[in-house]
């Protein structure tokens, strides 16, 4: 590792910008003639719209237009889609409603868009918004999905009786019911995945342009994936063909997933741009985000454990009830299925599972990927049995699972993955020893003499990033390939730029990516820069989620350096007299291995652009592309172990320590992985102690504000002890796994764990506020 | 936020006439009504701004007497040296008030105006036995917070300072919010010549109040101890997500024993 390269603690290039105040966000940005947005929205869970009457609010001062979803649907404007096809156990397609970017007939969640009003300023678009005139017949609504399934609720959609989207199913059912006929221990837990919003510290943001002369639209947007929103706004929603739309994501102030989706703001701010002749822009204030961003989580779930007679995994059986909102947004589908239910064998060696997942329509705001997307809910079922059951069998949570740990790779599981590498033991052993997990009977017992209840909790988890081998992602139904591209374009002078389709939006890709291109050809950092987020530069891309961009974007960029350095070293045998087998590059330089001829890399540049003695035959230029789609997933695992103590009085539980043993494969940064464990922890505390959305019985958001829902605070934490140690993964050529979910995937078990360690019960609901410690221990 | 007319008053005299047009309000640290303008919950027509008013600012300390004026920031209160030799509790609830921000815009006379359930000032006011002091008379704090969001405050009355004796011994604590760190439930005690006082914030269903009980047995026995053996109704406590009413009532004697240890 150079001082800059693969592996070096480089401080984050980006930073500078970001921290003076100099980076571009969507709401920053100002085109002529531009013109402001406000959405009406529905005050209403659940109503029919009788009437729109919009004659008032279009004659107030300095509205250019009042536009509701009848025009929309007019202009050919299509609805919402959701990209990712289930099956139903009985074979059935999924059973998807219509979801109209503006509301037509019918509004499904408090937040819903019906009417778009543009004028000269803000100030001015709010106060029309406040004169349109809409009139609603109220209808019951329901919130919680394990109840919307029940007789006599509201039907949401037509076309989903009962509201029921989809009863999918993986595994074995057969062989797991055989599995627990000769179970001598079965272990039932009932748990809740608490709702969460994600509260991006940008809100989200969309700016319209439509240039009448090229009969072309602009579109800026907080976008995780601008391709990704450019292919859907082309294919599916008919704003224009591909070439004739340009989707500009620049500087984006955190996604979490939230930002994956296209929502119905941007499609109307391009279609209200055309329609109207202005740019039009719309900036959600904090109240829309928590209304309308996607939601996250939001899950029932039964699982019994079946155990032999030595507390070896014989089955798990697993029952999950899946809210998805009002409407299925993007990967809606996706996210309680292929990304949960596949990972139910957890760290384990499980001969047989089976799962079904029933995902319900309720009248909130659409829930879809949130950091972890699926696998904070099957980690949290997984890693709380472990602690119950061991609990039940009266022996170490350590020894249990020690006792069923995966130790032979490749491993099949019985829901579709094949986990590749993996050293389960050497995660547990590094986190038991870091917290110092022997000591801890006599912390409990110096706790309780003054007052506090001290509680300890692992958990061990596994996930599956680096999505996707689009083969095998088409054959489950997804509609789009998840593989990655990169061009590298070195210039005359030897500078690099890196055309890359991920998306930065916090990861620090800037500093990352060029660290990689470093490693290969020393050129320092500064010569490097990484082009993202614009689909006229970059021409095609999958974008940043599933923490994809080390273990797919950086590998389509090593394959285009491949290609690079194939060519320079061509050049340099040439300009050398050299064969080519024997050049080497080292430190800036192309050299010919053994003797003191070398080439610096500036001068090879300027060779292959001058192009005055180039190998015959060979074009002028040093430019490469390249696409990678992976062979498989990647399978970050670790071990976390959280120490609580109660303050019995008020229920407060203050986390005393916690500690993160990761096993990420190859680190490219060591700082960025660092904060991206920190970070993923904070919002998996958060899940556990913090936060929840709730609605009330009339479907109104009581958690709008941060007045009522607790975002995580630095003295919230403590000090993290994280540490990683890695088995790099086999299959990708940089060996990385990735980082980015795992804190968020990992935590919540873990501190669940403690906490119910040191109430001594298991009754206790996400996330563990003051009030619901205080009430557990009251309840045994 | 709707278009407003921005009025700034040089003296009290002057805001109190400013007041008198439309649909007037006053703006002092802002710290509630800007943000309930912001959100178009607040739309009075003008803002009469009084935080610059000279008369208005400053804490003065008189033997035991302290008078703070209306438009002294929490900032001020919780660093002021005097106030920390003479009431220190008062100090030290002002440094409890929001983040640094709002102690440094907020002020003595905004927050006792606006009365919020789950504000701090009123509860050290109720103990204290304070006596509020506005532009046409003196109000003793037992007769000014009448309800949530509610005061004995007249149509265009400003409140110009707060006046209390120095207790002999007191303190507050507070359980927060989790979220927006209001409190669930403040707990002010005092002893002074006149007896003990307990007033509890941010859990009455009609804001702040006196805890007759814990008074009564502090009185015998200013210790946590004799705080123990109350039993504090749920009946008309607040309810809400964060905090059941049988939670507050807990809250508030956890608190109001945690208090009286640290008063000492």
């Amino acid at each position: 590792m150079g001082i800059e390269g693969i592996g070096a603690r480089v401080a984050r290039k980006e930073d500078k910008r970001f921290i003076t105040g100099l980076g571009r966000y969507v709401d920053d940005m100002v085109v002529p003639g531009m013109k402001h947005a406000v959405f009406v929205r529905s005050p209403h869970a659940h109503a029919e719209i009788v009437s729109i009457d919009v004659s008032a609010a279009q004659a107030m001062p300095g509205v250019i237009g009042v536009l509701t979803g009848k025009e929309l649907k007019a202009d050919g404007i299509g609805n919402l889609i959701c990209g990712w096809m289930i099956h139903s156990k009985d074979g059935t397609p999924m059973k998807m409603g219509a979801w109209s970017p503006l509301a037509v007939g019918k509004v499904r969640y408090v937040g819903d868009a019906v009417v778009v009003v543009v004028a000269d300023t803000k100030g001015q678009a709010r106060d029309a918004a406040e004169a349109v005139q809409i009139e609603y017949k109220e209808l019951p609504s329901v919130t919680d999905a394990s109840k919307a399934m029940d007789a006599g609720q509201p039907q949401i959609h037509p076309e989903a009786e009962n509201n029921l989207i989809f009863d999918w199913e993986i595994g074995n059912g057969d062989e797991t019911a055989a599995a627990f006929t000769k179970a001598a221990h079965v272990v039932k837990i009932d748990l809740i995945n608490n709702r969460l919003i994600p509260n991006a510290m940008e809100p989200r943001a969309a700016l319209g342009v439509y240039d009448k002369a090229e009969d072309h639209y602009t579109c800026w947007t907080t976008s995780q994936n601008p391709h990704v929103a450019r292919l859907v706004m082309s294919a599916f929603y008919n704003i224009a063909p591909e070439n004739k739309l340009r989707v500009i994501a620049p500087d984006v102030g955190g996604g979490f997933g939230s930002k994956i989706y296209i929502y119905p703001e941007e499609i109307v701010c391009l279609w209200a741009s055309k329609k109207t002749g202005v740019p039009v822009k719309w900036a959600a204030d904090r109240t829309e985000s928590f209304l309308c961003d996607a939601h996250g989580r939001d899950h029932h779930t039964h699982a019994e454990m079946a155990f032999d007679k030595d507390h070896k995994i014989l089955g798990f059986k697993v029952g999950m009830q899946v809210n998805l909102g009002a409407y299925m947004s993007l990967f809606s589908s996706v996210t309680p299925t292929y990304l949960c239910a596949t990972l139910l064998s957890g760290q384990y060696n499980i001969p047989a599972i089976h799962a079904n997942v029933k995902a319900i329509y309720t009248n909130t705001a659409p829930v879809d990927a949130y950091r972890g997307a699926g696998r904070p809910e099957t980690t949290f079922v997984v890693e709380r049995m472990m602690e119950v059951a061991a609990r039940q069998f009266g022996m170490s949570p350590v020894e249990l699972r020690r006792k069923n740990f995966i130790r032979e790779f490749p491993h099949q599981t019985p829901v579709i993955l094949m986990y590749d590498a993996g050293d389960y033991d050497a995660s547990l052993d590094a986190a038991l020893k870091a917290s110092d997990y022997a000591g801890f009977p006599a912390r409990k017992e110096a706790a309780k003499a003054k007052g506090k209840l001290r509680g300890i909790g692992l958990s061990c988890y596994i996930e599956a990033c680096g999505i996707a081998p689009s083969a095998a992602v088409g054959s489950l139904g997804a509609g789009v390939g998840l593989w990655e591209s990169a061009e590298v374009r070195v210039n005359a002078v030897g500078t690099i730029e890196v055309l890359t389709g991920s998306h930065s939006h916090g990861q620090g890709h800037e500093t990352t990516f060029a660290q990689l291109v470093n490693s290969r050809f020393g050129v320092p950092l500064d010569s490097v820069s990484i082009v993202h987020g614009d689909t006229d530069k970059v021409q095609m891309g999958m974008g940043t989620y599933g923490s994809r961009s080390g273990a797919v974007g950086m590998s389509a960029i090593a394959k285009a350096l491949d290609k690079v350095e194939a060519k320079a070293k061509k050049i340099a045998a040439h300009l050398m007299e050299a064969d080519e087998g024997d050049i080497v590059i080292e430190n800036g330089e192309l050299k010919v291995a053994g003797t003191d001829k070398k080439v610096p890399w500036f001068q090879l540049a300027l060779a292959a652009y001058t192009a005055h003695n180039l190998p015959a035959g060979m074009e002028p230029g040093l430019k490469e592309t390249a696409f990678y789609d992976p062979s498989n997933f990647t399978f970050p695992a670790g071990c976390y172990v959280c120490e609580v103590e109660i303050d019995p009085e008020t229920g407060v539980t203050e986390i005393v320590q916690f500690v993160a043993a990761d096993d990420f494969g190859n680190i490219i940064n060591p700082m960025i992985v660092e904060g991206q464990v920190h970070g993923g922890i904070a919002q998996g505390v958060g899940q556990a102690l913090l936060e929840g959305a709730v609605y009330d019985a009339g479907g109104q958001l009581l958690t709008a504000s941060y007045m009522d829902y607790t975002m995580p605070r630095a003295s919230d934490l403590p000090s993290f002890q994280v540490s990683t140690s890695n088995t790099p993964c086999p299959s990708n050529p940089l060996g990385i796994k990735g980082c980015g979910e795992a804190g968020a995937i990992g935590s919540p078990p873990a501190v669940i764990n403690a906490i119910t360690d040191a109430l001594g019960h298991e009754d206790l609901v996400m996330p563990a506020t003051p009030l619901k410690v205080w009430n557990a221990l009251r309840k045994h | 936020m709707y278009s407003v007319n921005y009025h700034r008053a040089s003296s009290v005299a002057e805001a109190a006439t400013l007041l008198k047009s439309g649909d007037a309000k006053a703006l002092s640290g802002g710290m509630t009504l800007l943000p309930a303008m912001k959100t178009r919950l607040a739309a009075p027509s003008d803002v009469v701004d009084i935080a610059r008013i000279g008369e208005l600012k400053g804490i003065k300390v008189s033997g035991r007497t302290v008078t703070i004026g209306a438009a002294t920031t929490h900032a001020e209160v919780a660093s002021s040296a005097e106030l920390k030799k003479t009431a220190p509790a008062v100090a030290e609830l002002a440094g409890m008030i929001g983040d640094p921000h709002v102690r440094h815009r907020g002020t003595i006379g905004g927050s006792v105006a606006n009365n919020d359930p789950a504000a701090d000032y009123p509860s050290a006011l109720l103990a204290l036995g304070a006596t509020v002091v506005t532009n046409s008379r003196e109000i003793a704090a037992d007769d000014f917070f009448t309800g949530l969001f509610e005061t004995a405050l007249e149509d265009g009355e400003i409140i110009t300072a707060i006046r209390f004796e120095a207790p002999e011994k007191a303190a507050y604590e507070k359980f927060r919010n989790p979220a927006s760190r209001y409190a669930i439930a403040g707990v002010f005690v005092a002893r002074t010549g006149s007896g003990v006082r307990v007033a509890v914030t941010g859990a009455g269903e009609n804001g702040v109040f006196r805890q007759g009980d814990m008074e009564a047995a502090l009185a015998k026995n200013f210790a946590a101890s004799a705080v123990e053996g109350i039993s504090v109704s749920a009946d008309g406590l607040m309810s809400d997500i964060h905090a059941s009413s049988e939670y507050r009532a807990n809250l508030v004697k956890v608190m109001a024993k945690r208090a009286v240890a640290k008063a000492g």
